[in-house]
């Protein structure tokens, strides 16, 4: 019996399995594994004992824990929700006329993308000092997450600009022709275009504001008090500092499942919209 | 069905593993004989050492060590491996239980990595080794207490040695000599003179708190003035009765935070780093910094003779002297050292008289008695200060290393304490929340 060509084959498995063994070693392998360790209550050295699902119980009832959890939620606005705008904002308007220098200020705009977080953290600590906003229970967290506007703005305005570009310059002139203003231009032309890099710039910049470690590492620890407190520090925290290791791997299952189920969502929805 | 395989295949991975440590030993330390041995006579040996002494005179003072070990006994090669703090504590824990694990280790004081460790059956007793070297000789006993710990890891300042450390350090004064003529005698006289500094427009204290562990510093350098020191050592060593909510501690706390109020401390403190805060008392920002004498150095080459170190007051003129100090990280023997008495005998070689005098000329502050004299007006009050200190046995070792969540817990403590969005109680009885919840 022959096939039609394009038909699946059983063979197909042996092309995936070279992927698949480094994928199983380096991602699923320690995946399920920080799952197993999660149901032990374990301290690094001594025999974990296994504990079932109290790990997680201990998480739900932890309320520096929920809190932590909380401030993750502002983070969102600040790493995702503002880049975003801002991004579109900018592409809206770039989109309107011809600007000299693009190239240039895309790179400018991109470049805090290209600086390592570490260098980031450590100027903005330096740039907030005379502030004090970091050492402010109401502003420290705003702050912070003020750090991660700046850092993920330039990816969406590029990522946007991509998007825009592709538009027929035919359908500006059109949409002009029919007497729109900027405002309807923007809403008509530009932003359809763009609905796949929106999706792409929200997913990125979402897993970026949820695993947040290294910036607010290294302005606050996680202060004052507990003001900044996110969960992948508790996760150091609880692993490295009070050997608490059963519980940080339950918070990363916890934030895992959390980046899952977003970006699930986000990519869903903007495959609806795709279509429609 | 690629989803199932995947499954399919996670199931298998996981399935295969037992409870996370199953290989841990089973807590029964090897038996040694704990005896003082000739070296030149062990035959060829090769220790490996790891070390966080990565740093300007620390790195000075291990490397001559070592290499002066190495020249005494060439049937002895040492393998260094020197890492940061941070990176020495996270990594430990699995080195040690590996099978190729090193012969010796600094393993820090308390109950996260000593005493994960001694819990682990991962550590040799040294009690033995102490008495055959005679290292109860070298250390007030505080010291000592502080590396120490029952057999199962549970109690913390007491039971068998697992560590001796080589240098001492003391959390006091730092004081501009062009700020303050008078050095205050009295806890009230330090007073009087941060509200005559603040009234010049100085900052009295110099201080940065954006880091958070510098405010232990702060509330503990506070605490001496009104806590006994017993009382602050039954408290970290968890030993019987003792508590947090004491009225000495509501009393520490509320003077910490007058002070705060009163703007004794640089503006915005909460928000600024620690580097910067020390850097800014160099300058002449104001009179006093309290901190630790890690920075002698640091601070002498910036500010020469104007420079100087004191004890913070006690309440009365003349009384016990008693001061936040504590030791570097310990060395320690691993329990699957194979040459446990080789390792006992190059922690001695660091620790006697030979190193304390290497300690001095590198920089250094030795925690056992030292027979030279370091240069600098603010280097002899800072070794003025440890014989002082350690001759009325007045150490009060730090607070965090009461329970494993402490460090997070006071040092938000002292935050919000001092940004007067906690009461002194409620401060105090948070701390003392966090300790029954350990003690359970």
């Amino acid at each position: 019996m022959t096939r039609p060509p394009g038909e699946p084959r059983r063979v197909a498995y042996l092309y995936l399995l070279p992927g698949l063994a480094l994928f199983g070693a380096f991602v699923l392998y320690p995946l399920g594994r920080a799952g197993w360790i999660s149901l032990f209550e374990w301290n690094g050295v001594t025999r974990g004992t296994w504990v079932g699902l109290e790990n997680y119980g201990a998480l739900a009832r932890d309320a520096d824990l929920r809190r932590a959890f909380a401030h993750t939620a502002v983070l969102l606005l600040f790493y995702a929700a503002l880049p975003v705008a801002i991004g579109l904002l900018l592409a809206g308007a770039a989109s309107r006329t011809r600007v000299r220098g693009l190239a240039a200020i895309r790179t400018i705009l991109f470049l805090p993308q290209v600086i390592a977080l570490v260098v980031v953290a450590v100027t903005w600590r330096l740039i907030y000092q005379p502030t004090g906003w970091l050492g402010d229970f109401d502003l420290a967290l705003p702050a912070v997450g003020l750090i991660g506007t700046w850092v993920t703005y330039g990816l969406c305005f590029v990522l946007f600009m991509a998007g825009v570009q592709k538009v027929p310059r035919s359908l500006y002139d059109a949409a002009r022709v029919d007497g729109a203003g900027p405002l309807r231009e923007f809403f008509a032309v530009t932003l359809p275009a763009v609905k796949g890099e929106i999706a792409v710039a929200l997913t990125l910049c979402t897993i970026a504001a949820l695993r947040n470690f290294d910036v607010v590492y290294l302005t606050t620890a996680g202060g004052p008090g507990d003001a900044t407190a996110v969960p992948a520090l508790e996760v150091y925290e609880r692993a490295f500092q009070t050997g608490e290791v059963g519980l940080a791997a339950a918070i990363g299952a916890c934030l895992a499942a959390i980046i899952f189920l977003l970006s699930f969502a986000i990519n869903r929805t903007a495959d609806r919209a795709a279509r429609t | 069905m690629i989803a199932r395989l995947l499954l399919a295949a996670l199931l298998v991975l996981v399935a295969g593993c037992g409870a996370p440590g199953d290989d841990a030993p089973d807590g029964e330390g090897a038996q040694r004989d704990g005896a003082k041995i000739d070296v030149a006579e062990a035959g060829q040996v090769t220790l490996t050492v790891w070390d966080q002494e990565v740093r300007g005179g620390q790195r000075r003072q291990i490397v001559r060590l070592n290499e002066q070990f190495q020249a005494r006994y060439p049937n002895v090669t040492i393998e260094r491996v020197a890492k940061s703090t941070t990176d020495l504590n996270t990594t430990l824990k699995l080195a040690v239980s590996a099978d190729e694990a090193p012969d010796v280790v600094q393993a820090n004081q308390g109950r996260q990595v000593m005493g994960t460790l001694v819990e682990g059956g991962l550590l040799t007793p040294l009690d033995d080794y102490a008495e055959a070297y005679g290292w109860a000789d070298r250390y007030p006993p505080v010291l000592l207490d502080l590396n120490r710990f029952s057999e199962d890891g549970a109690t913390f300042g007491d039971g068998n040695l697992y560590g001796v450390s080589q240098m001492g350090e003391i959390v006091g004064l730092f004081y501009d000599r062009d700020k303050v003529p008078e050095p205050p005698r009295t806890f009230a006289e330090l007073e009087e003179q941060l509200a005559a500094a603040k009234d010049r427009g100085d900052v009295p204290i110099s201080f940065g708190n954006l880091d958070k562990w510098p405010g232990i510093h702060e509330f503990q350098a506070v605490q001496n003035a009104f806590a006994p020191a017993e009382q602050v050592r039954d408290f970290v060593f968890g030993r019987e009765g003792a508590t947090f909510a004491t009225p000495e501690n509501e009393e520490a706390a509320a003077k910490l935070q007058e002070w705060a109020e009163a703007g004794y401390f640089t503006k915005n403190f909460n928000g600024v780093g620690y580097d910067p805060a020390y850097q800014q008392f160099a300058d002449g920002a104001g009179p006093f910094l309290i901190a630790g004498t890690w920075l002698l150095r640091d601070l002498s080459d910036r500010m020469g003779d104007r420079l100087r170190f004191m004890l913070v007051p006690p309440a009365e003129a003349g009384g016990e002297a008693q001061a936040l100090g504590g030791e570097s990280l310990p060395f320690a023997i691993t329990a699957r050292s194979e040459n446990p008495d080789v390792a006992a005998a190059y922690i001695d070689f660091l620790t006697d008289a030979n190193a304390s005098g290497v300690l001095v000329r590198t920089g250094n502050l030795p925690a056992m008695p030292a027979t030279d004299e370091p240069r600098g007006a603010a280097g002899q009050d800072v070794f003025e200060a440890w014989r002082t200190l350690t001759d009325a046995d007045g150490l009060v070792p730090y607070l965090d290393y009461a329970t494993p969540t402490f460090y997070d817990t006071i040092t938000a403590g002292v935050q919000q304490l001092m940004a007067g969005r906690q009461t002194p109680s409620e401060f105090t009885e948070g701390l003392q929340g966090d300790f029954e919840k350990f003690a359970g």
